[in-house]
């Protein structure tokens, strides 16, 4: 593969597991970069790049942030009290307000799903989807997903246990998906308030207590979590939550001896992980911020090298 | 003398249920805006100038079709729809008489706003218009409309349809105050503390897409509720678009027990299921929202059977912007009138009803649930009726309709059968050039 198939980066939904393992590849030799003394290359000069976090995001939107200058492109960010969606102009003319302005790239966060889906209908440019509603939140699975193959070398067969709130988690759904596409299992728990239908049809291993889904896991992922949704409470407290759902050594026993811990971050720290948990050699949170700004950088320039300058408009359009 | 004293039906294939015609070629002649005979080879009743002969060789004769949960949207929305255009949309569709939402703005909890529709409708419409009352006042869900008042202007039943009447106990005094004047209460029912976050049903297309799910039960305990206080109070129950299988087996055991209850379901529900919603398409985002394969069956069966009494369309104007947008974001509801009838002919090509059940569950049942005329093609009756061409095959597209909006799920879908005249109290209402 030499060049990715699709134009938007809307979900991993939408990808082969030809095209997750091509950005991933891609993703693992721009790694480098970060880790010069000058940390800045050029391919992306003069092009431009805008994010549009509807949502409020420290994190992921540092982490495009300098994906892009990293690779020299500029980039004009746009947060929810900027647009003038909040002076009532709808989605789609802002978006064609910033699509006349030319930009290569817009990144986008949504409370809805399906928002980055639909822009993405009525602009010429790539839309890379930075989480959309409770739907998909593609790069932080695909960063996931770096970091666990830079473990273990490769994805496939390997158990992966998800625990949290999965019905209201972008990051479990992309990373279900993906780790499926890639040949991992997937096992997830957490409050039954918090599980929702169809997993098990997709051949999720759903189960009711964590022991039972981090047995013999290779990596134990913990999901953050927010314990009011719609101002109801979802389990009764944080409290309980650590002792019955929480990560800790004691049943980290029964995953296997090498399994690794992930989190996407910020952490409840004694919540979702017990904090020697957390801080233990296992533990790979710091590489997952890391290879987050690489799997974007991937991002980036497979997207502008896919709408290359030779491509006429038209042809684009036809994608 | 004027030609338009009488018109004759020829050759048409009569089916009526009230009269247990089922397909038989028949004539009808109309005169004075009623049906002055039908029978075997009517002569014309004067000379040819005086009145018109129509040949309906091949097609369909049925009484109109009534359609009993129509949104027109005036007074207050006459960007998404007016009488004028929506009433157009139904004789288009083969409708002579529709019965009108009241969640309009302001609603029609005012014998004011249902005489306004009343007088607007004679004026400007192509069908009869049934205004339906809202329970509440505002659709608020707390005090009485004046019942009395509403049915001596004109309003035909009453319902808090958009805006479910979420307390027991007002629902209770809604129906003991319809025993006084035998109203109709006809209940969109949905519990709203399982709906209300959700637009889409709930299961694993919700959670394929990361929409949030409204589930099944929203409706089926709702339903429970408006059943169990049917019973206590012996009020007259109408249970407006049937979505789950659940419910239907809910109704259904009711039936068995002597409740009175009616129901009806909508075309899209036994049509499509939540896989149409697939790429955030908003033009099949209603409420309830579309079911599972097995609900949609479920459906079926029960319109075969006489679970569900009427077939009715949830007609649901909404303007572009209110759909081209965020799926959450976006407005409930398509439109109907001008689908309802090839898609219901594709269950009788299908053979899950016969032509006969067909007239029935979109003509005579409707006319009955609300007790107004039509839904007959006896002799005496208001010359209400539908000729149906059923082998003509056709897209449905966008200038088809007469609608004021175009947010149908069926744009692009291949039909067979369409209205190809209408006749609403012996006035020509729609025909189809040939
Ligand atoms: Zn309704």
């Amino acid at each position: 593969m030499e060049q990715l198939k699709i134009r938007h980066i809307l979900g991993l939904r939408d990808m082969s597991a030809e095209e997750i393992g091509f950005i991933l590849d891609t993703a693992e030799s721009l790694k480098p970069i970060l880790h010069r003394h000058i940390k800045k290359v050029p391919p992306l000069r003069g092009r431009t790049i805008v994010t549009l976090f509807f949502e409020p995001s420290t994190r992921t939107k540092l982490s495009f942030e300098l994906a892009a200058k990293r690779l020299s492109a500029d980039t004009v960010g746009i947060s929810k009290s900027m647009s003038s969606v909040v002076k009532g102009e709808t989605l789609i003319d802002t978006t064609r307000n910033i699509q006349a302005m030319k930009p290569d790239i817009i990144v986008m966060r949504h409370s809805m799903a399906g928002a980055p889906h639909l822009i993405a209908r009525h602009v010429d440019c790539s839309v890379i989807n930075a989480g959309d509603g409770i739907n998909e939140h593609p790069s932080q699975a695909l960063l996931d997903m770096l970091t666990i193959r830079d473990h273990f070398g490769s994805l496939k067969g390997l158990k992966v246990a998800i625990i949290g709130d999965i019905t209201h988690s972008r990051v479990a759904h992309s990373n279900i998906i993906g780790l499926q596409k890639m040949g991992a299992r997937v096992a997830v728990c957490g409050p039954g308030t918090m599980l929702p239908p169809g997993l098990a049809a997709e051949g999720v291993e759903v189960m009711m207590r964590v022991e039972e889904a981090i047995e013999d896991a290779d990596v134990i992922m913990a999901l953050r979590i927010q314990r009011e949704r719609q101002g109801l409470p979802l389990f009764p407290s944080q409290r309980e939550y650590a002792r019955k759902f929480g990560i800790n050594n004691r049943r980290l026993r029964a995953a296997k001896e090498n399994a690794i811990i992930m989190h996407p971050g910020p952490i409840n720290r004694g919540v979702e992980l017990a904090p020697d948990v957390a801080d233990s050699g296992r533990s790979l949170i710091l590489d997952q911020v890391t290879n987050g700004v690489a799997v974007r950088m991937a991002l980036f320039s497979l997207l502008i090298a896919e709408s290359g300058d030779e491509r006429s408009p038209d042809m684009e359009r036809q994608v | 003398m004027n030609r338009n004293n009488w018109l004759l039906l020829k050759h048409g294939i009569v089916i009526d249920p009230s009269q247990g015609i089922e397909q038989e070629p028949m004539d009808i002649l109309v005169e004075d805006g009623r049906i002055s005979a039908i029978g075997h080879q009517i002569p014309p009743p004067g000379s040819a100038d005086s009145g018109e002969i129509l040949d309906l060789t091949g097609k369909w004769v049925v009484p109109g079709l009534i359609d009993i949960h129509v949104h027109l949207r005036e007074p207050g929305q006459e960007y998404k729809e007016t009488i004028e255009t929506g009433t157009r949309a139904a004789a288009a569709g083969g409708f002579t008489a529709v019965a009108s939402m009241p969640n309009t703005s302001p609603p029609n909890d005012s014998a004011e706003i249902t005489r306004s529709i009343l007088a607007r409708a004679k004026e400007k419409g192509s069908c009869r218009v049934y205004p339906v009352a809202a329970i509440t006042k505002g659709q608020a869900g707390e005090s009485l409309t004046e019942f009395g008042d509403l049915l001596d202007a004109g309003a035909i039943a009453f319902s808090d349809d958009g805006l479910p009447v979420s307390d027991a106990a007002v629902m209770r005094l809604a129906m003991e105050y319809s025993l006084n004047f035998h109203a109709l209460i006809i209940s969109h029912a949905e519990e709203l503390s399982l709906s209300r976050n959700g637009c889409m049903n709930l299961g694993n297309v919700s959670t394929r897409l990361g929409l949030r799910g409204i589930p099944a039960a929203a409706e089926e305990i709702a339903i429970f509720r408006e059943i169990k206080l049917a019973e206590l109070t012996g009020a007259r129950l109408h249970i407006a678009h049937v979505s789950t299988k659940g419910s239907i087996e809910i109704i259904r055991r009711a039936k068995e027990q002597g409740v009175r209850v009616t129901a009806e379901s909508a075309p899209h529900y036994f049509t499509l299921t939540e896989e149409a919603v697939e790429g955030y398409n908003t033009f099949a985002k209603m409420n309830p929202p579309l079911r599972t394969e097995q609900d949609r069956e479920a459906i079926i069966q029960a319109l075969a059977d006489g679970t569900l009494d009427a077939i009715a369309t949830d007609h649901a104007p909404h303007d572009i912007l209110e759909k081209e947008c965020e799926f959450e974001a976006a407005a409930n509801g398509i439109i109907g009138l001008e689908t309802a009838l090839p898609l219901t002919l594709e269950l009788v090509e299908q053979g899950a009803i016969t032509p006969l059940r067909m007239v029935e569950l979109i003509s005579t049942a409707p006319a009955s649930i609300i007790r107004q005329d039509g839904g007959s093609l006896k002799q005496g009756s208001p010359a209400d009726i539908t000729v149906i061409d059923p082998e003509t095959e056709y897209e449905i597209t966008r200038d088809l309709f007469r609608s004021r909006s175009f947010n149908s799920p069926f744009l692009g879908r291949r039909v067979r059968g369409r209205a190809a005249l209408t006749i609403c109290q012996g006035r020509i209402t729609h025909q189809l050039s040939r």
